[in-house]
């Protein structure tokens, strides 16, 4: 995704470690264990046995980044090790996703991501990796849910009457998203499938500028997750219509969920998994998965995850089953989505 | 509460001593960043967002924001000293810092640089105190058809930031927006111009433009002459500023920071426009334009001014709408989150302390500052006196070690020794690189409010002529066209600015 010069690739790091000046240490220590431990069953035995590297495919403070912190500090209690979060930014994710498809398989390098790793294969025509052969599931995190949100002056007042009127004037309303690939382009090209109708779509370079727009009344129509949008909702800057998960959300009581609403295929969220290398042994991924759950009953996890209006998945979902079931349901899913939007990232 | 329970209470907060550590902590940082062309203060911000997930959020914000205005100053060093710009308003600040630096003035450029810095830090936090909330309401008037009209004012500004001839200038802001076609299409994720290689799709970096444009183009210059010399031509003649000094600069300073913190509050460009349209405006109220580019102090004090009130006024739309206006402030908006804060408009009634702490913190932090920097003026001038043979090659690894830093990719100092040679070509030809950087900065912004105006207004061009802010900057930008440009003006010009 492309962003203004002023702030773009120049101004992001690649490394965005707890200690920056122990990084390149910890960037040596991280490789002479990749180099070490080339699987084998001593080696899974062992595990965990060094630092583990957690690899988050955007910026540190973004949502996925939080989400990763949060669950690292549990695990890494969990495992007794300690637990390097890494921020290896770019082309939607899929580098991050290409570099760990290719690194080690012995449960040193794992990989965050969200719902993107399903539209990946869709958006870009020349990925380095398959997302359901060339990585193992340890389990999903947490699902942000989204939120379809409209500027304050916006005619329709309840979300009934926002399908009637942009049913009525298509070619009219404006639809903003915060660029390819977005979680937010995501759910607005399955908003306009839902309703059968093609809006004009207003691409922006992210989520801040298209939510100033949106709040500024420039443009009409948004979906986006509750992590960005809330505050705005809360203030009354902006108008909500429906959150598009299967419950309600706590930070938002009031507002209806869109099966409530009498639209259930709208239903998406961000959600989040972890994956490592295919090849790597399966009591490394137990080892993994078996951490995970724990970190997701964490009384903070819970606390902070519901701010970012969210929850943990629960101990089922948690699992690499569960997980490899939504990322092949998924991939499915936005296939035919994104081949009929003509979206593609390369 | 008022605005004096308001400050009362930021004072409070901002004077604990630890809140007071890590304001030293970050403008001491943030100085040390940006002195360092290529790691600029998103990257340190971002390297150094997790360990401040521990402190209270009010420190945490403190210290992130010291990295980002004490790196808007540091920068400016650098570029005084061995005209190399870290971001597109030191660009401007080298133009004739980096002349005065030459003709032994160094010392009094950086102390121009920190004193017009530290007024306009003031002022712009007054202006954040007072204001904040009324004015974040006037920012959301400028929606994408205002934004390209002030780019396109901003594009014809730049016509002046050359003081040779006016065609070589348009040609360089032409070149310069061709290059920031480079990359993905926003809208569609077309790759333009990328040649397959998957480096470009993020666009070319400014860091390496502009490091190999000036820098590197400079010393390819310098390597013609003989190798003895340091890079100051003339002795260097005192540290401090004269009478004649303060009395130039005060003018320059008053417009830079009025200028700055207005523009400063546009969360879609204006901080990117706001030392280089001082810059213009300096040019052409000045009774001695023809000194610009050659050392003028004016040509510093201005932009300086202007860049360091616009970063203050740029937290505006953060603290009172919640909305980010660069990916800085996106970054502190991550903060926001990790500290269980929910970005938004409420922030600043439910979190009186952490936002009224945080902007008293940062007129402290420009405080220090000026205290961390005055001293060190001395110690950055002797710089100056170094070999070319010792400095040039240290230069070069520098920069390389920092543009490398960005994105541990090679790729990046490849770009930077191309544009040193694309650079030291341009030189020959008697073209200046300030024009271009502008228009490569300027360009995606151009084309991105250009496109997004005509898409909301399902391609009606009318509608940047049917809103009245946008119909007056067009305006505005036409006259100015029509003055940068009117054969007769021109030829005095010639005659007048053409280097020899």
């Amino acid at each position: 995704m492309r962003q203004g010069h002023s702030y773009d690739a120049a101004a992001h790091p690649r490394l965005g470690r707890t200690r920056p000046l122990i990084g390149l240490a910890a960037a040596t220590l991280t490789l002479a264990a990749c180099g070490g431990g080339g699987g084998g069953d001593d080696a899974a035995a062992a595990y965990p046995d060094g630092d583990i590297t957690f690899v988050v495919p955007f910026s540190a403070g973004g949502p996925t980044d939080t989400v990763t912190r949060l669950i690292a500090e549990p695990m890494s209690e969990e495992l007794g090790q300690p637990i390097v979060v890494q921020n290896v930014e770019g082309a939607g994710g899929t580098i991050a996703a290409g570099e760990v498809a290719a690194a080690e398989p012995d449960g040193y390098t794992v990989l965050m991501h969200h719902i993107g790793m399903s539209t990946a294969p869709s958006l870009y025509n020349n990925l380095p990796y398959a997302p359901l052969e060339d990585f193992k599931t340890v389990g999903l995190v947490t699902e942000v849910p989204m939120t379809i949100v409209a500027r304050q002056d916006f005619e329709p007042q309840t979300f009934e009457e926002m399908v009637e009127y942009v049913k009525a004037n298509a070619d009219t309303v404006t639809l903003a998203n915060a660029g390819v690939g977005a979680a937010s382009q995501l759910c607005g090209l399955l908003l306009q499938d839902a309703l059968g109708v093609k809006l004009t779509e207003v691409p922006y370079e992210g989520t801040g500028p298209a939510l100033t727009d949106l709040v500024a009344g420039e443009v009409d129509l948004m979906c986006d997750q509750t992590t960005n949008t809330t505050g705005q909702i809360q203030a009354g800057e902006i108008k909500a219509y429906a959150v598009t998960t299967a419950e309600r959300v706590e930070s938002l009581p009031d507002l209806p969920t869109t099966e409530e609403a009498g639209l259930p295929e709208l239903q998406v969220g961000v959600w989040h998994g972890l994956y490592v290398p295919a090849e790597t042994p399966d009591e490394i991924v137990q080892e993994l998965t078996g951490a995970l759950q724990v970190a997701l009953q964490d009384q903070n996890v819970i606390d902070q995850l519901a701010e970012l209006g969210a929850a943990p998945s629960s101990q089922e979902e948690a699992t690499p089953e569960a997980h490899t079931e939504r990322l092949s349901s998924q991939i499915d899913l936005w296939q035919p989505i994104i081949e009929e939007a003509g979206v593609s990232a390369d | 509460m008022d605005v004096w329970d308001n400050l009362a209470l930021g004072l409070e907060t901002a004077l604990t001593p630890t809140n007071l550590l890590f304001a030293l902590i970050g403008v001491a940082l943030g100085t040390a960043v940006g002195v360092l062309p290529g790691i600029g203060p998103t990257a340190t911000m971002a390297m150094l967002l997790p360990i401040t997930f521990g402190f209270e959020a009010v420190t945490s914000l403190i210290m992130l924001a010291g990295i980002y205005y004490g790196a808007q100053y540091g920068g400016s060093t650098t570029a005084i000293l061995i005209n190399l710009p870290g971001e597109s308003s030191a660009a401007v600040t080298a133009i004739d810092g980096h002349e005065m630096a030459k003709n032994g003035r160094a010392g009094p450029a950086l102390a121009t640089a920190a004193l017009g810095s530290f007024f306009a830090g003031t002022v712009g936090t007054i202006v954040l105190a007072l204001g904040a909330v009324p004015i974040s309401r006037l920012a959301l008037e400028f929606g994408p058809a205002e934004y390209f009209s002030l780019v396109v004012l901003g594009l014809i500004a730049s016509i002046t930031l050359a003081s040779g001839s006016t065609v070589k200038a348009l040609a360089m802001i032409v070149l310069g927006l061709l290059l920031g076609t480079v990359g993905q299409d926003i809208a569609t994720g077309t790759p333009r111009f990328t040649f397959g290689q998957r480096e470009l799709f993020g666009g070319l970096n400014f860091v390496s433009l502009a490091v190999g444009m000036f820098g590197v183009a400079e010393i390819l210059r310098n390597l013609e002459g003989t190798m003895t010399r340091s890079v100051v031509v003339e002795k260097v003649k005192n540290l401090w500023l004269t009478k004649t000094d303060f009395r130039r600069i005060t003018g320059p300073v008053l417009r830079g920071t009025g200028l700055g913190s207005a523009l400063g509050i546009l969360p879609g460009a204006g901080h990117v426009l706001a030392s280089f349209v001082s810059y213009s405006v300096e040019k052409r109220v000045s009774k001695r334009p023809e000194e610009f580019g050659k050392g003028a102090i004016e040509g510093v004090a201005a932009p300086e001014s202007a860049n360091n009130a616009a970063a203050q006024t740029s937290f505006i739309p953060l603290l009172t709408l919640g909305l980010p206006a660069n990916s800085i402030m996106a970054l502190l908006i991550g903060a926001f989150i990790i500290q269980g804060i929910t970005p938004g408009p409420n922030v600043i009634t439910d979190e009186p302390a952490l936002v009224w702490g945080l902007i008293v913190s940062m007129w402290i932090g420009n405080f220090f500052l000026v205290l961390l920097n005055l001293p060190l003026i001395g110690l950055w001038v002797k710089m100056l006196t170094i070999p070319y043979g010792v400095l040039f090659p240290a230069i070069i690894a520098f920069a390389s070690i920092g543009t490398y830093s960005i994105s541990l990719n090679a790729y990046h100092v490849y770009a930077i020794a191309f544009f040193g040679i694309l650079g030291y070509v341009l030189i020959k030809l008697g073209c200046e690189p300030a024009p271009l950087l502008l228009g490569f900065v300027l360009g995606p912004l151009l084309e991105r409010y250009l496109r997004r105006a005509l898409t909301i207004s399902q391609g009606d061009a009318t509608v940047f002529l049917t809103r009245p802010l946008s119909l007056a900057l067009l305006l505005l930008a036409a006259a100015a066209f029509v003055i940068a440009v009117l054969p007769a003006v021109r030829r005095k010009r010639e005659v007048v600015f053409e280097e020899e």
